[in-house]
């Protein structure tokens, strides 16, 4: 049973048309990536998803119920960690962790003391004085301390270190291993690729590309480097061949999974010296995708 | 002084002048504006001299020495002796005020947000941005003194004479001086802005509190508070200068207190410890009511003390409001004359509507909250738990009507209760209780429309201020300017009786308690149907 489901989301603020016609679906025991650049949707379609913002047109919900309708409904089992995260500046990170398990109708469990020990955070702390990251580890102590079925956290780690981002992956794996959702916006291509199991990409309101990293993987191809005795000829002009670099003969492109066959039977006629190919990094998928868009027909 | 701490300065003194290029003449227009006015009213309320000296009579009584100071030059009540002695006290606790801010603003705040610390990678002294702050409000609090003065004398009135003018514009001035200098203090010894103001505040209140008390009794303990000092300068009577020297002095060897405190610690820190909060929520911090009454309880405890006060100054003079009415033909048309009744209970409910007015803004406050919360991004927590929009809504709307209740209730209670001990006539607290709560119903209708406004049109919230001042001024100034009857009725203060002069008029009040349900339930359904946003 798909646990979130969005079919042909929209969203207009007046004139501007935030969300196009968005479809997501996650599965119960799926981490789900959820990339863009700034100001494509993703916030948007989130905020959406916890009926905070209301739906122009089309289908938004969890756990089959109405995002909109049933939203306290929902929320009791979907925990949230927003991608700014503002919080009361006279209270203490201590005070609104407990107010926010409350609020969701959880009880604390011993969880509370030991996210607060493996995040590294002081409760006592009145929230004014937190630096970003630690008002993200405060919504993130609130959030992962509760036994939910959903977890929707829009750039949980943007202002995390890299030590506490082990910390917070560890948990998402925990979470995963539960049988546990999570929907994941995120800049950080690695964490996504580390611990996500679908992606989608959103551009400007549209979901551009979905899937499995493998698929995705797929439909762009692989990344070839490679060194020949002699200069490989003809090599730009080759179908299904892009992004050619060449740095004292050692040039590097990317291959199109169906004509990678036909691509390495000219190469080898120049004598291969050594060869290296990767699957494409989510980084690199993620900006060939936004440069197609910018110089449609280039594809680099 | 080693010329590397103080590098930058008139750079940064520039710069603040910059950044508060519209704050500062706003600043001191209002209160240019403010002392001008009320001088020039002083000279049609009171046209002669039998009425100066029955003002002078009212200001005898111990609770107006506890409010504006001992009395000066009231055998010869002139205009200049009766502004400086009412009102010199009450501007410079303002003046004060402003300092604090100011200076708060361009330092500890800055500080704390990170800005300075991009000040000082710049090649800036140790001790400029202080330096710097403290020269610009001293020069503000000098231009303060000169402007009030040049305009008090351009008034042209016999007894404002130019010597008392700088008098009364420097005890101004260097109260002024004083309040940034300990302010500057506090933002070294306090490591936030908040506890800069709070901790500056406090001992604003407590040089006036010292003052009253010293007033009251000998005036030895007075002479321990800034205020208690520019006092001293009587202006317009006496015309003392040394109130004024002794101030600035105190401000200057304050100011270098500061400069040196600031040199002894590290950007960012403070003298004074950082307490540790709680580490879990209280029981009461658990549900959205708790989070709306938390967030608002210092502002709300701090407004329901003021309107208890300010019902009990009200309360103080009283007694004295027969013999005040008989001579002063103007403040006659302030009330409806009606057989009966006394001048007192016929100015009882003109106190008590402009007491519920002012009481009904922390009531405001405390619904409109939900719009400062939604703008901060704050709701989303919220509404991400299971928490409905009606309840969180709810909750703010009820701290408001419980609100209503307390803010009125000890508005009665301060003006009942110190009134009953002054007045010769036999008036019960209980009467003094029902005036004050047969207003309870519009400041509902109020909470009402600040409701339909977040519900619908969260973008116009603010009209609500313009709201209450129109009421203010239609249900006050509606009898002096004799403003047709309509114009009161636009607001639902205009439809409250006038206890006693009245009785309370149940169907009435019904009615109005009716509207604010109805104006709540159309508040709520927009509110439920509407995209939360953070603008």
């Amino acid at each position: 049973m798909a646990m979130l489901k969005t079919t042909g989301l929209t969203k207009m603020f007046g004139d501007f048309k935030a969300l196009d016609g968005v479809d997501l679906e996650v599965e119960a025991g799926e981490v789900f990536g959820f990339i863009g650049p700034n100001g494509s949707g993703k916030s948007t379609t989130l905020r959406v998803l916890l009926g905070i913002l209301q739906a122009t047109e089309g289908k938004a919900e969890i756990f089959g119920l109405d995002a909109w309708k049933d939203a306290v409904e929902i929320h009791k089992r979907v925990a949230y960690v927003p991608g700014d995260v503002n919080l009361w500046p006279n209270l203490t990170g201590g005070e609104v962790i407990d107010l926010f398990i409350k609020l969701r109708g959880g009880k604390p469990d011993g969880k509370r003391e030991e996210l607060i020990r493996r995040f590294d955070l002081d409760p006592r702390k009145k929230c004014r004085a937190y630096s970003k990251g630690n008002r993200q580890k405060v919504a993130l102590v609130a959030a992962l301390c509760m036994d939910a079925d959903l977890y929707i956290l829009d750039e949980p780690t943007s202002g995390l270190d890299p030590l506490m981002e082990r910390v917070f992956q560890d948990y998402i794996m925990e979470v995963k291993a539960k049988g546990k959702s999570v929907l994941l916006s995120s800049h950080i291509l690695s964490e996504v690729e580390k611990i996500c199991d679908k992606v989608a990409i959103i551009q400007q309101g549209k979901i551009i590309e979905t899937g499995t990293l493998k698929e995705l993987r797929h439909l762009t191809g692989t990344i070839v480097q490679v060194e020949t005795k002699v200069p490989i000829a003809g090599l730009r002009e080759l179908k299904g061949v892009s992004g050619v670099t060449d740095e004292d003969g050692a040039v590097s492109f990317q291959a199109d999974t169906e004509e990678l066959d036909a691509i390495m039977r000219h190469i080898s006629a120049f004598g291969i010296t050594r060869m290296d190919s990767s699957p494409p990094t989510l980084e690199e998928l993620f900006i060939r995708h936004y440069e197609k868009v910018d110089h449609p027909g280039g594809g680099g | 002084m080693d010329k590397g701490l103080v590098q930058g300065t008139s750079a940064l003194m520039r710069f603040i002048v910059q950044r508060d290029r519209l704050r500062l003449p706003l600043w001191l227009l209002s209160f240019i504006a403010m002392t001008c006015i009320i001088a020039f009213a002083f000279t049609g309320l009171y046209q002669n001299d039998a009425e100066r000296q029955a003002m002078a009579e009212t200001m005898r009584n111990p609770a107006m020495t506890a409010m504006v100071g001992p009395g000066y030059g009231l055998d010869n009540y002139t205009i200049g002796a009766m502004l400086s002695h009412e009102m010199l006290l009450m501007t410079a606790v303002v003046v004060g005020l402003m300092n604090i801010l100011l200076l708060s603003r361009h330092t500890r705040a800055d500080e704390e947000d990170g800005r300075l610390e991009m000040i000082r990678s710049l090649p800036v002294g140790r001790l400029s941005n202080l330096l710097s702050v403290l020269l610009v409000l001293f020069g503000v609090n000098v231009l303060l003194s000169v402007l009030t003065a040049l305009s008090l004398m351009a008034l042209n009135i016999r007894s404002i004479d130019a010597e008392g003018s700088f008098v009364y514009g420097f005890a101004l001035g260097s109260a002024g001086m004083a309040f940034a200098a300990i302010a500057a203090v506090f933002a070294q010894l306090s490591q936030s802005s908040r506890g800069t103001v709070g901790l500056s505040i406090t001992a604003l209140l407590l040089a006036y509190i010292i003052r009253a008390i010293g007033d009251l009794s000998d005036g030895t303990l007075s002479l321990f508070s800034p205020l208690g000092w520019i006092l001293r300068t009587e202006a317009y009577v006496t015309n003392y200068w040394w109130p004024i020297f002794l101030t600035a002095g105190a401000a200057l060897a304050l100011a270098l207190l500061a400069l040196y405190l600031n040199s002894a610690r590290d950007l960012g820190s403070g003298f004074l410890p950082v307490r540790a909060g709680r580490a879990h929520a209280s029981k009461g911090l658990e549900n959205p009511f708790g989070l709306a009454f938390r967030l608002q309880r210092t502002g709300l405890i701090a407004w329901a003390a003021g309107l208890l006060l300010i019902g009990a100054s009200y309360g103080s003079v009283l007694g004295d409001m027969e013999s005040f009415f008989e001579d002063i033909d103007l403040m006659q048309q302030l009330i409806v004359q009606q057989s009966g009744f006394s001048i007192t209970e016929q100015f009882i409910p003109v106190l008590m509507s402009v007491m519920a007015i002012l009481g009904t803004i922390p009531v405001l406050m405390a619904v409109l909250k939900v719009k400062g919360e939604e703008t901060n991004g704050r709701l989303e927590h919220i509404l991400s738990k299971a928490v409905s929009k009606n309840r969180l809504l709810g909750s703010y709307v009820l701290l408001a009507v419980l609100a209503s209740f307390v803010i009125l209730g000890l508005a009665g209670l301060g003006l009942g209760g110190v009134g009953i001990s002054v007045i010769e006539e036999d008036l019960q607290l209980a009467m003094f209780m029902k005036a004050a709560l047969a207003y309870l119903p519009a400041a509902w209708v109020m909470v009402g429309v600040a409701v339909l406004l977040l519900g619908w049109a969260p973008r116009f919230t603010g009209l609500m201020w313009l709201y209450i001042a129109f009421s203010f001024i239609a249900i006050y100034f509606g009898e002096l300017f004799q403003f047709p009857d309509w114009v009161q009725k636009l607001t639902p203060y205009g439809y409250v009786a006038q206890v006693p002069v009245e009785a309370v008029d149940w169907g009435i009040l019904s009615a109005l308690a009716a509207a604010a349900a109805v104006l709540l339930i159309i508040g709520f359904m927009g509110f439920n149907k509407r995209d939360i946003s953070q603008s």
